[in-house]
C-alpha cells in the first residue's frame, strides 16, 4: 500500500508547554479528509506515540480527536518540571519532529 | 444603562515578552473598544524569573506596550487592565509596572485618574498552616500533594488569580487595573462580568483573546484582535489588514497549550467547550456560542505556583568536530563526568552534558538513535551550593572534554573547540517546586487590591 507522511497531510504540527509538568503536542489539518484519514488510519494513537517517543503510555495523559478543529492532540507528563536543571528545551516547542515522518497509508 | 454588546481590545498575548505590533494596535484602538486588556505573564519561562523575582521580558518592551495601552484608553477614557505584570505577577513586578504607568503618566501630562492594583504573592507560612491544620493543597497535572519539604524549598509562591480581585478594582473605580498573577482568561471575563454579562459568554471571550492574534491565521504574533460579546455569542476579528480569524484558526486555539481543548480551568469554576459552535461570521470574524461555565461547587480553589532555588549556576560550550570523537562521545563524557567527580567526589553539586547535534534537544524522547552529524556541540552545566563551586564543575567538566583520553584519537592536541574558553555565569537554577491549588474561604483571601491617583 501507497503511504504518504504526515508532515504532507497536516497544516500544524506543534508541540508546546501545558503549564509546567506537561507537554502537549496538536497535529491539525487544513481539510476533513485527511483528518479523517489519519484518524482512521491507527498511525496515530496512544500506542504509536508511546512506541515512537519511547515512553510507557503512562506517560500521554490524554489523548484526544478534536473534530472542530480537525486536530488530534495528546498530552505527556515531563519527568521533571519545564526549566529544571539539565533542560533542553523550557517551552517543549521542539518535541514533535518526530510526527512529522508517520507514514499514513493511503489508497491508490 | 445596561450595555448590550462590549468590546475589548486585546494586542499582546504575553505584554512585553515581544513589542505590540503598531499598526493593528491602532486600527483596534479607532474602533473604540469599552475595555484595553492584556495579560503580561506565563508560566512559559521556566521558573527562574519567579524564583529570583526578575523579569523575562526587556523593561523597553513591557514600557512600550503599557505606553500604548495607557494612551489609547485614557485618550478614550475607557479601563485598561493588566494580569500577571512584568511576568510572573509577584509584588515587586506589580509595583515595578505601577511605576511605568507613573511615569508614561506624567511624560504624557495623562489627567487624573485611579489606577488599583493588587498583589498575588503567598506567604508560605500561611501555607503551611493550612497544612499543619490538616487541609490539603492538592498537586495539579500529575503532581502529589503538597509535603512539607517541597514547601521548604520554596522561594517564592504566587497565586493565581481569577476574575475576583479585578471585579474588586472595577467596583473601586479603577481606570487602569495592574494586576499580580492571574489567569489570562480572566482580565477579560473580569470587565465582562462587571458589565452583567452571562459568565458562560464572559470568560469564552476570556479564553480565545488571551493569546491576541495567536487566535488568527495566517501566523503572525502581537497583532491586535477584538473580542465582541453580546448576551448570547462572542465574535472575534482580527485587526491586522492580512489577518483573519476563521473556525479552524479559532477552534485551533482552543487547544493551544492546555492538556484538553474542552475544559478551561480557573478559580472559581471550569469552562466546559465540548459543545462550542463555531461560524465564520464576516471576512475576518468568528462567531462562538456554546461554551458553558460551570461554577465550582464548595469552595473555590486557587492555584498557586512556586519556584524554589536549587543552587548557583554557570554553563561552558564545547564544540566537536572530529569523527572519532563523535563516535565515542558517550566515553568522552563519562571520563570528563569522571573527573570531576574525582575532585568533588562527597560534596553537593549537579553536573549536566545536553550534547547537539546528538539527543540535545529532546534527550530521552529522542527516537534517532544514530548520530549522524559531523559536528556536536556539548553545553555543559555546573550547579552547586556556592558560585565557586558551581564554576570548576563547569569548567573542568567542560575542559575535560579537551583532554579526553580516547585510545585512537588523532588529534591529541585538543579534543574540543572552545568558543570560549570560559565558563559563564548564568541565574542561578530554580525549579517548579508548586503547582497546586489551595481551598479557600473567601475569593479575595489571597489577593489585596489597592487604588491610587495618577496624573495632573
Amino acid at each position: 500500500m501507497k503511504s504518504v507522511k504526515l508532515v504532507d497531510l497536516a497544516k500544524t504540527i506543534r508541540s508546546k508547554n501545558a503549564g509546567t509538568d506537561r507537554i502537549t503536542f496538536d497535529i491539525i489539518f487544513r481539510k476533513k479528509d485527511n483528518y479523517e484519514l489519519v484518524k482512521k488510519s491507527g498511525v496515530l494513537t496512544k500506542e504509536t506515540v508511546a512506541k515512537l517517543y519511547n515512553i510507557s503510555e503512562s506517560r500521554i495523559v490524554d489523548f484526544v480527536e478534536f473534530d472542530p478543529a480537525f486536530a488530534i492532540k495528546f498530552t505527556i507528563n515531563r519527568l521533571v518540571p519545564s526549566g529544571s536543571f539539565g533542560e533542553g528545551d523550557i517551552f517543549g516547542c521542539q518535541q514533535y519532529p518526530p510526527l512529522l515522518d508517520i507514514e499514513v497509508p493511503v489508497e491508490e | 444603562m445596561r450595555k448590550e454588546t462590549l468590546r475589548i481590545h486585546c494586542s499582546n498575548g504575553h505584554l512585553g515578552f515581544a513589542p505590540t505590533k503598531e499598526e493593528s494596535f491602532w486600527i483596534g484602538a479607532k474602533t473604540k473598544p469599552d475595555y484595553y486588556c492584556c495579560d503580561s505573564g506565563s508560566d512559559d519561562i521556566g521558573p527562574v524569573p519567579l524564583g529570583a523575582d526578575k523579569c523575562a521580558s526587556h523593561h523597553e518592551w513591557q514600557k512600550h506596550d503599557l505606553e500604548l495601552m495607557l494612551i489609547a484608553a485614557r485618550k478614550q477614557g475607557v479601563p485598561m487592565i493588566i494580569g500577571s505584570a512584568g511576568d510572573t505577577g509577584t509584588n515587586s513586578r506589580v509595583d515595578m509596572y505601577v511605576d511605568f504607568i507613573r511615569d508614561i503618566a506624567r511624560r504624557h501630562k495623562m489627567k487624573k485618574f485611579t489606577l488599583a492594583y493588587f498583589y498575588s504573592e503567598v506567604d508560605k507560612e500561611y501555607l503551611r498552616k493550612k497544612m499543619k491544620a490538616g487541609e490539603i493543597v492538592e498537586g495539579l497535572d500529575g503532581r502529589s500533594d503538597l509535603t512539607f519539604e517541597e514547601l521548604d524549598k520554596t522561594d517564592r509562591i504566587v497565586a493565581v488569580a481569577g476574575v475576583h480581585p479585578f471585579i474588586k478594582a472595577l467596583e473601586m473605580g479603577a481606570d487602569v487595573v495592574i494586576g499580580g498573577r492571574s489567569s489570562d482568561a480572566c482580565v477579560f471575563a473580569a470587565p465582562a462580568i462587571y458589565q452583567g454579562f452571562p459568565e458562560n459568554i464572559a470568560y469564552y471571550c476570556g479564553k480565545v483573546l488571551e493569546c491576541a492574534s495567536f487566535c488568527a491565521e495566517p501566523y503572525g504574533a502581537k497583532e491586535t484582535v477584538i473580542g465582541t460579546i453580546t448576551r448570547n455569542d462572542v465574535k472575534v476579528t482580527a485587526m491586522h489588514p492580512a489577518q483573519r480569524c476563521t473556525v479552524a484558526s479559532v477552534a485551533g486555539h482552543a487547544m493551544y497549550e492546555r492538556t484538553n481543548p474542552y475544559y478551561e480551568y480557573v478559580a472559581g469554576g471550569m469552562l466546559d467547550m465540548k459543545e462550542c459552535v463555531y461560524e465564520q461570521y464576516d471576512e475576518k470574524t468568528c462567531r462562538i456560542t456554546g461554551a458553558k461555565f460551570i461554577p465550582v461547587k464548595g469552595k473555590i480553589k486557587v492555584k498557586v505556583e512556586g519556584s524554589g532555588k536549587v543552587g548557583e549556576r554557570y554553563l561552558g560550550m564545547a564544540g566537536i568536530r572530529d569523527p572519532y570523537t563523535i563516535k565515542h562521545i558517550d566515553e568522552v563524557i563519562r571520563w570528563a563526568r569522571d573527573q570531576v567527580e574525582e575532585r568533588f567526589s562527597g560534596k553537593e553539586y549537579k553536573l549536566s552534558y545536553r550534547i547537539f547535534g546528538k539527543n540535545g534537544v529532546m534527550g530521552d524522547l529522542e527516537p534517532v538513535k544514530e548520530t549522524k552529524s559531523h559536528e556536536l556541540m556539548v553545553i555543559v552545566e555546573g550547579v552547586a551550593p556556592t558560585k565557586e563551586v558551581a564554576e570548576e564543575v563547569a569548567m573542568i567538566g567542560m575542559r575535560q572534554i579537551f583532554y579526553a583520553r580516547l585510545p585512537e584519537v588523532k588529534g591529541t592536541a585538543g579534543t574540543a573547540a572552545f568558543v570560549l574558553d570560559e565558563v559563564v555565569e548564568v541565574s542561578p537554577a530554580y525549579q517548579w517546586t508548586m503547582n497546586h491549588t489551595v481551598a479557600v474561604d473567601d475569593s479575595m483571601e489571597l489577593f489585596q487590591v489597592y487604588t491610587t491617583e495618577i496624573g495632573e
